[in-house]
């Protein structure tokens, strides 16, 4: 991964201080909370219903095995020995204090690690596919640019103040694992025809209130200009986007008022007035961030295949899990190992201090120091040699992380909820806990196959609740729960955004609901068709039917 | 003199220092004094645009949020002043348009922060092309000092002359 | 019905409440809520003060009631601040009676 040089560490140091002193003016009386707000959120710290809680970056996911051992100290040592991983690559911590603040962020700073920008109305972590650099499928290797994306967004001096807050994506691969639709800006790097490496850039998609696919923008740009092309899109923005409704602010609904013809013309007019300026990044630049990324250090395979499959079949669970969790790497001999952090029946995307500090030291052992933080909030081992795969599932059976559920039904995203959010309506992690209960057995997961359970406690969407194959959101109605149930949503290159069936549902009749939803599925099915292929092809009525009667719609 | 909603002259802030505010901004509907530094709204500037070129005295012009700085592309050379204003701290636009202001139309004179300004963003400011600010408080200078101590590496080349962390590695 | 002023104390977000002797507390049990307007107005007023001076956060009141001799929120949310994550009964105010 990334190794910061002099400057990157100490641009975070100088961050650190400068938040410290902030802090101070702030415990001091100085600074009142209507001003304190936006820089405690431009450095991750939110005000939640039981304490502060603190969103720490994982840039594009990426981590290393010494900066998740500080995690499992400062989450020990400051919180309560448990972290949160989210849907955008990142770890919150829920009960912090904010006089602890300036030496959590000096022991973060220690290891590169920090929350700038991982709230408020800037630009936000940047976001990239979990496999990147990896993947077999991948065209070309996303993280140099989500890199040099992640610096010229950080602080930006125009941009730190923005109508609300912007995402950014990036996928190097045509299998999108990076939601990029659902971003205000995202990219999807491949090849032309010439061969020359360039972005697609996607704008205005997002979720939340009112949700869009991204609208593609610009179909090839070189790699070069993305810098200058994102300055553009940021610019205009900030000019014209909306800022008297905090509802419609995001960069979503400026492109669908205005129409993306209208924004590209502009993003196009201000991208020529600077597109050769100070932001192109020349080959030399462009070699210098390469020179800075660890290069792995793979080995000739060892032929382990056949005392793999012996492995397998004498270790019913341990085959099962090869099965589920592995994804295939560009390197012969490794694997990308996916390890869920969404076990039956618990919170999804939660981890002990234990955890985190026992899959640091597992990272070292079996995948040269790196880990992934994914979007469906689990982790990713990025090099694991394939000789070591059975030592690497025992030691995740001692930790309670072996669960294989990768892509199935019970690996669902879910957002923290009123359980933590002072933003949420409903609860949603007992709803996620109480799904994954019942479809616990492994082979009717197996049966049903690949789907995607997405589910959010309020409006905001950060459980990604309108591109799941089912998505479930929470909403308050005379104060208590009722849960609203959209089909035929997508994250995926076919992004696609699910449509409330009907009347919710509470806790429980959610629960009977999406069973009777996957029981239409597996009735209706044909040979070989996923849960979104088969809602693509019927669309919604059979399941309405099945869970509101017949209609006189569909007669 | 620009008097702050508590009614104390805001101080301006210029080059690190306090500094004499000469100009007066004059309303829309105000009469324009016979001589002296005055700012002006735009609407102002584009009604009585051969007046306020007569006027004996410096001429400054203030940009609401939402006013282009190319609505005067053409019309820079006559100020010696703009204002920018911040109607809260978490309205940036005023920093896109001073950018656009220095780095694409080229405005050498002074560029004026005004409205909502705080310590905790005279660095972006200053980094945008902001060179004076009206900022309502004890101790500007200290201000200013705190703001230039916190923050000296940038990673984004803006026109303001400071080194970015680009060009550092390169050397 | 009876309300009382919640907030989050400005040092570690701790959620607080405005208790009987106007002190800030940890317990909605350790509250007298106010039963008329008037007493909420007082009680509001209070909770401004202390947030002007910076001590907390965010001073609102919030719908209680009674039950069994023991306050609760009544609101959903309020009762969550009040109490600590359903899905961690380990943590927050529950855990610590």
């Amino acid at each position: 991964m990334y190794q910061y040089d002099e400057f990157d560490r100490e641009f975070v140091e100088q961050r650190a201080k400068q938040f410290a002193r902030q802090v101070e003016r702030r415990l001091a009386g100085e600074l009142p909370e209507d001003k304190f707000k936006p820089l405690r959120l431009m450095n991750g710290l939110y005000l939640q219903l039981h304490a502060y809680m603190l969103r720490i970056n994982v840039p594009y996911g990426c981590l290393s095995s010494e900066q998740m051992r500080k995690l499992a100290h400062v989450s020990r040592l400051y919180d309560k020995s448990y972290g949160h991983l989210t849907t955008r690559q990142n770890m919150q911590l829920n009960w912090i204090r904010l006089v602890d603040m300036p030496e959590i962020l000096n022991e973060l700073a220690s290891v590169n690690m920090h929350g700038i920008q991982s709230s408020g109305n800037c630009i936000r972590n940047i976001t990239a596919d979990e496999y990147a650099g990896v993947a077999a499928d991948e065209i070309e290797d996303p993280r140099i640019y989500c890199e040099f994306l992640r610096q010229w967004s950080s602080l930006h001096p125009e941009f730190s103040f923005l109508p609300r807050k912007f995402k950014i994506s990036v996928t190097g691969s045509p299998n999108d694992r990076a939601a990029v639709m659902a971003h205000d800006i995202g990219l999807r790097l491949y090849k032309n025809e010439e061969g020359e490496s360039g972005f697609e850039v996607f704008v205005g998609g997002g979720l939340g209130r009112t949700p869009f696919v991204g609208k593609s923008i610009r179909t090839f740009l070189p790699t070069e200009h993305i810098l200058s092309y994102c300055e553009a899109i940021l610019r205009v923005y900030n000019q014209l986007g909306r800022r008297d409704n905090k509802y419609k602010a995001r960069i979503k609904v400026l492109v669908h008022e205005t129409g993306i013809d209208k924004i590209r013309e502009l993003v196009e007019a201000e991208w020529e007035s600077i597109r050769d300026g100070a932001l192109n990044l020349p080959e030399e630049d462009i070699a210098l961030i390469r020179a800075r990324f660890t290069p792995p250090r793979y080995e000739a395979p060892l032929d382990s295949e056949d005392e793999l499959k012996a492995l397998r079949e004498k270790n019913p669970d341990f085959d099962r899990w090869v099965d589920q969790q592995l994804a295939e790497h560009k390197q012969p001999g490794y694997s990308i190992v996916n390890i869920s952090c969404t076990p039956i029946g618990k919170p999804p995307g939660d981890i002990s201090s234990d955890q985190m500090e026992a899959v640091a030291d597992l990272a070292d052992l079996y995948s040269m120091g790196e880990l992934r933080v994914t979007h469906n909030q689990n982790l990713v081992f990025t090099d694991v040699r394939r000789q070591d795969l059975f030592k690497l599932w025992q030691a995740l059976v001692e930790i309670d992380l072996e669960t294989a559920n990768h892509g199935l039904i019970t690996d669902t995203i879910c957002c923290p909820g009123l359980d933590y959010c002072a933003l949420a309506n409903a609860r949603s992690i007992p709803v996620a806990e109480k799904i994954s209960n019942a479809f616990a057995d492994h082979e009717r997961q197996k049966e049903i196959g690949e789907i995607y359970i997405n589910m959010s406690g309020c409006i905001n969407a950060c459980g990604h609740h309108h591109v799941g194959n089912i998505g479930i959101l929470g909403v308050d109605k005379k104060n208590s729960e009722l849960y609203q149930l959209m089909l035929g949503g997508s994250a995926k290159e076919d992004a696609s955004i699910g449509k409330i069936l009907g009347r919710g549902f509470d806790e429980d009749g959610i629960v009977t609901a999406v069973e009777n939803v996957v029981d239409t599925y597996l009735e209706i099915r044909t040979d070989g068709e996923t849960f979104i292929e088969t809602h693509r092809r019927v669309g919604d009525d059979p399941f309405k039917e099945r869970l509101y009667g017949a209609s006189p719609k569909t007669r | 003199m620009t008097p702050s909603k508590k009614g104390f002259t805001v101080p301006l802030l210029k080059q690190g220092k306090v500094a004499d505010d000469t100009f007066v901004r004059i309303g829309d509907e105000d009469p324009l004094p016979d001589q002296g530094d005055v700012i002006v709204g735009l609407s102002r500037w584009q009604a009585d645009r051969d007046e306020l070129t007569r006027h004996k005295g410096s001429l400054g012009v203030e940009l609401a949020v939402g006013e282009s700085p190319s609505e005067i592309e053409g019309d820079l050379a006559h100020f010696d002043v703009i204002a920018l204003d911040f109607p809260a701290f978490s309205d940036g636009r005023a920093f896109s348009s001073a950018r656009l202001l220095r780095e694409r139309h080229g405005f050498q004179g002074e560029i004026r922060a005004v409205g909502d300004v705080e310590l905790e963003q005279l660095h972006f400011m200053a980094r945008v092309g902001f060179d004076s600010f009206l900022i309502e408080s004890d101790d500007p200078e200290k201000d200013w000092t705190t703001a230039q101590a916190d923050l000296d590496l940038w990673y984004q080349p803006t026109e303001d002359g400071h080194t970015t962390v680009r060009q550092k590695r390169r050397r | 019905m009876p309300h009382v002023v919640i907030a989050n104390r400005l040092r570690d977000g701790i959620v607080v409440f405005l208790g009987t002797s106007h002190q800030w507390v940890e317990k909605l049990s350790e509250c007298s809520p106010a039963q008329s307007e008037a007493e909420e107005e007082a009680l509001i007023r209070l909770g401004q003060e202390a947030s002007d001076r910076q001590e907390i956060v965010d001073p609102t009141l919030i719908e209680v009631e009674e039950k069994e001799g023991v306050l609760h929120a009544v609101k959903m949310r309020e009762a969550m601040r009040a109490m600590g994550p359903t899905v961690r009964e380990d943590l927050g105010k529950q855990a610590e009676n």
